[in-house]
């Protein structure tokens, strides 16, 4: 690992950048400033990630939720999202399954044109859909669409059979890999050629892209959905914080995000308009189903024993809520009464009951990263520090997300891992089901009692049972403490004056939405 | 003789300059060796790469892959071999010229490093020539007026310069030029606006070479700050060695005779001292090139400049094995490339080495 995305640097430059005066700066540098990126008809936006590659449907891009905006300002998916999660027409007009779950049907949209100005057919829509089922292509969600079979356009509709029921299949739509793209184009041009010019069907057009460096985006006069705010958007990959605080701060830059949140109060206090809205990104602590935590006082008394309030309001400037299930308010199965008290004398008397004191405390090694999400390590600290109270000492050990993952899917992850869990669906499969379900290769917690309750749900049609079946399920595992949920974050985008933006609930950051104010 | 043309005059100088510097075998030799240390630094890299944690599939599993998706996956980019067997596909591929495609990227792996090597070499030769240029005045100047409050205070800066690492001063010169005084761009390496019409990558040399003021113009401004946060360190160290070699130089029994005969200071400085004096700071220039192109692994990232070093951190941060293992042998083809180049240079500045060297 370089030195320069290592925490210690991360810190050092951070805290480099505050005291040696990024404030002092931002005082020479409001007013006159500000104006250097404001062409009216162009939008310049600091991304915090690159894009590596503009086919979203293979590769680890088709998985990193972070550059899902910047497909979706340039192709369009079979379904989109609005800011409140629910679903609304993209390429598709309607779509759903027969009585008996056993056929999908889709109506493609007559007036959306291909970046060339060839018309999206209802061919190209199962094209798509048949690559993406297609095991050979390496998509990573072919999981999903190989769950259908013989799929055939017809006219502007669409049809497939349902080889196995997949309740979110249609939400999926709007989610990873789930976009169409240029059938003839795509086969004239083959995969290099996409990569070297992209043709979707959304609001912009790949002007010019440089790899690591920028992308120059033109309005789609021909969009289905009208024409976006601004004619021209430049978007530059800039994956430092401090260089991105500096891009909007000198006005080179209209918009970024991503940005520390006591950088976020700052600007805002410089007048600069920025939103700081929940996002589906929640912060976690795996618990691994192994000694010591197959005791269920342990697990209660480490859950009860985190005050989330006070990490949330203290540590993460109030930037993020406290969560008691790993739905969020926003997803489908969010269930408000499922609640789990922060009560540290009950805790110290589970873990007296376990035999464990602060005296003869419990030992444990804990996993964190720090510094791939906000206050990641700080958070870990502060947990340790509480469990310390009811007689445990924990251990914490800073590693790579690399090394996450591959501990995860080995099952080999410390008994507590803190890890964040996106999901920009906010369906309770893409929540609970993967992160608790034995066979889920993301999951740590893999006991056959949560299983039994999750297992069923996978293929339950009738949709009110399923959600009000993960409801149940997230009762039980609250009861029992076989994960620990602890908040959901907020995103921070920052943007000039005379802009504005709606936060979007899923973290998309899409310059077809920035506004003139 | 006859003279013959500016081509065969050019040829024979060549050819006498390796004659002069190092006999053409050793040269060869030399050129010999680089292949095994190539080799080793290949098995070394691969190696650790596929022993150190963050395994690239599982980067990449979807929460619902079952454990066939997850081995489809992994046969997909041949990692469900054993390190042995993929060892040796890599090694017949890379001796093939194949070296493979990135995960990350989509394509092949030596087309994206030459996409961005240019960018790379472009701005470690600006940065060795502000290193230079920098280094070499301030040690002249302290040289110049050594004993004064002008060489006390040259040293003094010269001894904070080098002890601020060149990522510091990346964010000094962004928070100061960037935001303070808002004259330098502080992220990419051309302006979004300007076409990047090139036939080699090498922007800045096209845009010289086809005189194109004003992409010339936007390079240098957008590298103007890298460049320098990259130099700074290497130019307070060739200040101090310089300095060093002009002091002992100018204590030399040829400059005293060049004193009494009257000449100028500025013509015993520059004439009598500084050619003698130059060997070893030529020298270390050389060498801190290597140096300069390691750092820029820290500096682009930090002003998004789209070059190898940048790339790297992708690379490494996605696992992109390919990826990584091609970039490692560009960085050591360079420095061994750099480090003939460097002995070829002290050989044929220094006249006492040509002996030993020829052996």
């Amino acid at each position: 690992m370089n030195f320069i995305d290592t925490p210690e640097f991360a810190e050092q430059r951070r805290a480099f950048l505050r005291h040696t005066g990024l404030s002092l700066a931002a005082l020479g540098a409001s007013g006159p400033l500000q104006v250097l990126a404001q062409n009216s008809n162009t939008l310049t936006i600091a991304y915090n990630v690159s894009l590596p590659s503009w086919d979203p449907t293979v590769g680890p891009s088709a998985v990193n939720p972070t550059i899902q905006a910047l497909y979706k300002a340039v192709l369009s998916q079979y379904i989109d999202q609005n800011a409140d999660l629910s679903l609304k027409p993209d390429l598709l007009t309607k779509w759903g399954w027969n009585a008996d779950r056993s056929k999908i049907s889709m109506t493609v949209r007559k007036n959306a044109k291909w970046h060339d100005g060839t018309k999206v057919t209802a061919e190209d829509v199962a094209w798509s859909l048949i690559r993406a089922g297609d095991p050979k292509t390496g998509n990573p969600i072919q999981f999903v669409w190989g769950k259908v079979t013989n799929v055939k356009a017809e006219g502007d509709t669409v049809t497939a059979d349902v080889k196995e029921f997949e309740p979110a299949f249609f939400k999926w739509m709007a989610f990873l890999t789930g976009y169409v793209l240029p059938k003839a184009y795509f086969e004239k041009v083959g995969k290099e050629g996409f990569e070297k010019k992209p043709v979707g069907s959304g609001p912009y057009m790949v002007e010019e892209f440089v790899a690591g460096s920028h992308m120059k985006l033109k309005a789609f006069a021909d969009y289905f959905g009208g024409k976006p705010a601004f004619e021209t958007v430049i978007v530059k990959f800039v994956t430092d914080p401090s260089a991105r605080i500096a891009e909007i701060e000198s006005g080179r830059s209209d918009m970024t995000m991503e940005i520390p949140f006591e950088e976020y109060d700052r600007l805002k206090a410089k007048g600069f308009g920025g939103t700081n809205a929940p996002v589906t990104d929640i912060g976690m602590i795996f618990l691994t189903s192994l000694e010591p935590m197959l005791d269920v006082r342990v697990r209660k008394a480490l859950a009860m024993s985190i005050n989330k309030k006070a990490l949330t309001e203290k540590l993460l400037k109030g930037a993020a809520q406290p969560i008691d299930t790993l739905q969020a308010p926003s997803y489908a199965a969010y269930d408000a009464s499922t609640k789990v008290p922060y009560d540290v004398a009950k805790a110290t008397e589970l873990m007296k009951q376990a035999g464990f004191t602060k005296e003869n405390p419990l030992r444990f090694k804990v996993q964190t990263t720090r510094g791939f999400k906000p206050k990641d390590f700080e958070v870990m600290q502060a947990v340790v520090g509480m469990w310390k109270n009811i007689g445990v000492e924990a251990e914490l050990e800073v590693y790579e997300i690399a090394k996450h993952y591959e501990l995860r899917a080995q099952q080999k992850l410390a008994p507590a891992a803190f890890y964040n869990w996106g999901n920009a669906i906010g369906d309770p499969s893409t929540s609970t089901g993967f992160a608790m379900f034995t066979h889920s290769p993301h999951s740590a917690w893999k006991t056959k009692d949560v299983d039994d309750l999750i297992g069923p749900l996978w293929g339950e049609k009738d949709e009110a049972k399923r959600i009000a079946g993960y409801k149940k399920v997230d009762k039980y595992i609250a009861e029992n403490a076989c994960v620990i949920p602890l908040f959901q974050y907020n995103q921070t985008v920052v943007f000039r004056k005379g802009l504005s933006a709606a936060p979007h609930g899923a973290g998309f950051v899409l310059p077809q939405t920035v506004k003139k104010a | 003789m006859p003279a013959g043309s500016v081509a065969d005059n050019c040829g024979r100088t060549g050819f006498l300059l390796v004659r002069r510097t190092m006999n053409p075998l050793v040269y060869l030799k030399r050129v010999l060796i680089a292949i095994p240390t190539l080799l080793g630094v290949g098995v070394v890299v691969f190696v650790l790469m596929r022993v150190v944690p963050g395994d690239p599939i599982a980067m990449m599993i979807a929460p619902g892959a079952s454990p066939q998706d997850i081995q489809n996956m992994r046969a997909m980019y041949g990692l469900d071999k054993s390190i042995a067997q993929q060892f040796v596909i890599w090694l017949s591929e890379v001796l093939q010229g194949r070296f493979g495609t990135s995960i990350t990227f989509r394509q092949d792996v030596l087309t994206l490093i030459g996409e961005r090597l240019p960018a790379t070499l472009e701005l470690g030769g600006v940065a060795m020539l502000l290193a230079v240029l920098l280094g070499g005045a301030a040690g002249l100047w302290s040289a110049a007026r050594d004993g004064g409050w002008v060489s006390n205070l040259i040293d003094a800066l010269v001894a904070v310069i080098q002890s601020i690492p060149d990522f510091l001063w990346g964010l000094m010169l962004m928070l100061l030029f960037g935001v303070l005084l808002p004259w330098l761009p502080i992220s990419g390496r051309l302006d979004p606006g300007l076409s990047q019409q090139a036939g080699t990558g090498f922007l800045l040399i096209d845009s010289l070479i086809h005189g194109r003021a004003e992409l010339v113009k936007s390079l240098l401004l957008y590298m103007l700050a890298p460049a320098l946060s990259l130099a700074l360190p290497v130019a307070a160290m060739l200040a101090r060695v310089l300095k060093a070699s002009m002091q002992e130089a100018m204590s030399s029994d040829y400059v005293m005779l060049a004193r009494l005969k009257g000449m100028s200071t500025r013509h015993v400085l520059l004439v009598e001292a500084l050619p003698n004096a130059v060997t070893p700071t030529l020298s270390l220039s050389a060498v801190q090139f290597a140096f300069i192109l390691g750092g820029t692994v820290l500096i682009e990232r930090l002003f998004s400049y789209p070059g190898i070093g940048s790339l790297a951190i992708d690379a490494v941060i996605g696992r992109d094995l390919p990826l990584i293992q091609a970039i490692v042998l560009t960085f050591a083809l360079l420095f061994i490339a750099i480090n003939i180049a460097v002995d070829v240079l002290v050989v044929f500045l220094n006249p006492r080495l040509r002996g030993s060297a020829n052996t």
